[in-house]
């Protein structure tokens, strides 16, 4: 399964060199020169926009290139409630993700070892909500919980909510549609780390009479790490980045407005380019910060 | 009597689980029969019109032929570059391995909106005009790294045993690749441009970013959530759905198929 490669740790080749120099620059150059393009030198051109002031000459939106970088600075107070809410929301649903993945992951790597078709019959039924459009099965979320929805009036009727309180545009729906959304990027790696998982050591540990609780903390979940890192960053980053669960006109309101809406509504509404910028470039850096610790722990071998 | 509770519990959380992931996909597809007339929000009763007549919604399979055709392109693209690249990486050992690895994984770490917003920026200090074009360019950078973890997991897998066997039997370089070692990379290839067509179809934020006043099926879904998405996009939706599961079993029944037929011959 293509997924299941997100976490896959693949070893070193046992082949050895058979030709080297030219044939290796032919296969890599084409497509590291256009990464070269088109990822990093747009990153640098963020970084020049971010730094960009306000055209004094021109009128409403046009900059010229400068060394602002009192824009940071206005950003971060400007937006800072956005900031914190995002890694919040984000922090929130990562967690939630992995603790409704990972029984699932076990249950699909471990406990169906014997019936193999069942378990690639499970990582289809893990990967189908990528298979309906992203934006199609927010907006059914967002009509399950509408307030004319059976299960608001039911919580209505029960008073578990305030009559005057709905659930579609709090931070409650906006953290359940992110986790929801994001759930199969943290079911995969889980399931290839767990998948090869070697049942003998749990044994071996409950021979030594360890509790199953014991077995667990001791064996199982160490051994599953790898797939817990690079299942909590392949969620947290693109969670942390997300505008649509947020936006009002799907899960959220400007209540919950994340990093994301700010950084679209800057860029694509107000045309605030050089704000809109700062942001990405903020955003950015916690990434590699959060990618560096993890290199240093695993490696960059892992990492693809 | 508890020993056996707990024997089930896995097995029950797992199919609640399952049904909470299949709960929207579900809804999506029972509205897409929705007699509806503007937005699709309540019940109306059943109808095939929408799947019959899906065109006639204004824009909808506009957007959706033009999704497809970006698809097609940068899969086309995004996989035959990211497929050399596999080959490269397992295959061979240089220098800058580490930094290489790192640079085809930052793409994929990269929130949407950073690589929306970056490749925007570009264009816009280059002046070139957003559209279909600077939409394909931006897909194809964010499938390339998803093709090259698809394809390296297949290139690890093979036996160089055979490939040495061809050379042994006088076949040139460009022999051994392509009677031996592309046909054996094949299920890779495809499972790679399988996904990097689906990502490319659903992506949203990045082409926001990068489309100009162009339309893609996404977009258009956007757009319309500010009023109420007709039921013909549902259509859309659960028409791609369904199809892309029927690829994903046919794929694992044939390969079942292959490997019980191999274990009896065998």
């Amino acid at each position: 399964m293509a997924f299941a490669a997100f976490g896959s740790q693949t070893k070193p080749a046992s082949s050895k060199p058979t030709k080297t120099g030219k044939v290796v620059i032919a296969l890599l150059a084409p497509g590291l020169a256009y990464l070269g393009a088109f990822f990093l030198t747009p990153l640098f051109a963020l970084i020049m926009v971010s730094l960009e002031v306000p055209d004094p000459a021109g009128g409403y939106a046009e900059y010229v290139p400068g060394f602002e970088i009192a824009n940071y600075g206005y950003v971060i107070s400007e937006y800072l409630p956005h900031i914190l809410r995002s890694f919040g929301y984000a922090l929130m649903a990562t967690v939630l993700a992995l603790l409704i993945s990972y029984p699932l992951a076990y249950f699909i790597g471990v406990k169906a070892r014997p019936w193999p078709l069942l378990q690639k019959l499970m990582l289809t039924l893990v990967i189908a909500p990528f298979f309906i459009s992203f934006l199609l099965r927010t907006l059914a979320w967002k009509q399950l919980f509408s307030n004319e929805s059976w299960i608001v009036t039911t919580l209505h009727a029960f008073s578990l909510l305030p009559p005057d309180q709905y659930v579609v545009g709090t931070p409650f729906m906006v953290v359940f549609g992110l986790t929801y959304n994001f759930i199969p990027f943290m079911t995969l790696p889980l399931y290839t780390s767990l998948e090869r998982l070697d049942i003998r050591y749990l044994e071996a540990g409950a021979d030594l009479y360890a509790s199953p609780a014991k077995v667990f903390r001791k064996v199982t979940l160490p051994l599953s790490m790898p797939g817990i890192i690079s299942g909590t960053l392949l969620t947290f980053i693109p969670i942390a980045g997300d505008y649509v669960n947020a936006s009002g006109d799907f899960l959220g309101s400007s209540e919950t407005a994340m990093i994301g809406n700010v950084i679209e509504a800057n860029y694509l509404q107000i045309n605030d380019y050089p704000s809109a910028s700062a942001l990405s470039v903020l955003l950015m850096g916690v990434i590699l910060v959060l990618v560096s610790v993890y290199v240093r722990k695993s490696g960059t071998e892992d990492l693809l | 009597m508890r020993f056996s509770l707990g024997k089930l519990a896995l097995p029950v959380y797992s199919v609640i689980a399952f049904v909470y992931l299949l709960i929207p996909i579900a809804y999506t597809f029972a509205f897409s029969f929705n007699d509806s007339i503007k937005t699709n929000l309540i019940w109306r009763g059943f109808t095939l019109d929408k799947w019959a007549n899906v065109c006639q919604r204004e824009g909808v399979c506009e957007a959706f032929g033009n999704s497809v055709l970006i698809g097609v392109i940068s899969t086309v693209f995004a996989t035959a570059l990211g497929t050399m690249i596999a080959i490269a990486l397992v295959r061979y050992r240089f220098r800058f391995r580490s930094s290489i690895n790192l640079l085809l994984f930052l793409p994929m770490a990269t929130p949407e909106v950073v690589l929306g917003a970056g490749l925007a920026s570009q264009f816009f200090n280059l002046g070139v005009q957003k559209g279909t074009a600077t939409i394909i360019i931006a897909h194809i950078m964010f499938c390339l790294s998803f093709v090259v973890v698809t394809v390296k997991a297949r290139v690890a897998s093979l036996d160089p045993a055979l490939e040495e066997a061809g050379r042994d039997l006088y076949a040139n370089p460009s022999q051994v690749f392509w009677k031996i070692t592309f046909p054996l990379l094949m299920p890779g290839i495809a499972a790679a441009a399988l996904l990097s067509f689906a990502l490319s179809f659903d992506d949203f934020i990045i082409t926001n970013f990068n489309a100009g006043a162009d339309m893609t099926f996404p977009r258009y879904v956007y757009t319309a959530a500010a009023r109420g998405v007709p039921a013909e996009a549902n259509v859309i939706g659960s028409a791609v759905f369904l199809l892309a599961i029927l690829i994903v079993l046919a794929t694992q029944i044939n390969g079942e198929i292959k490997r019980r037929r191999l274990a009896k011959t065998h």
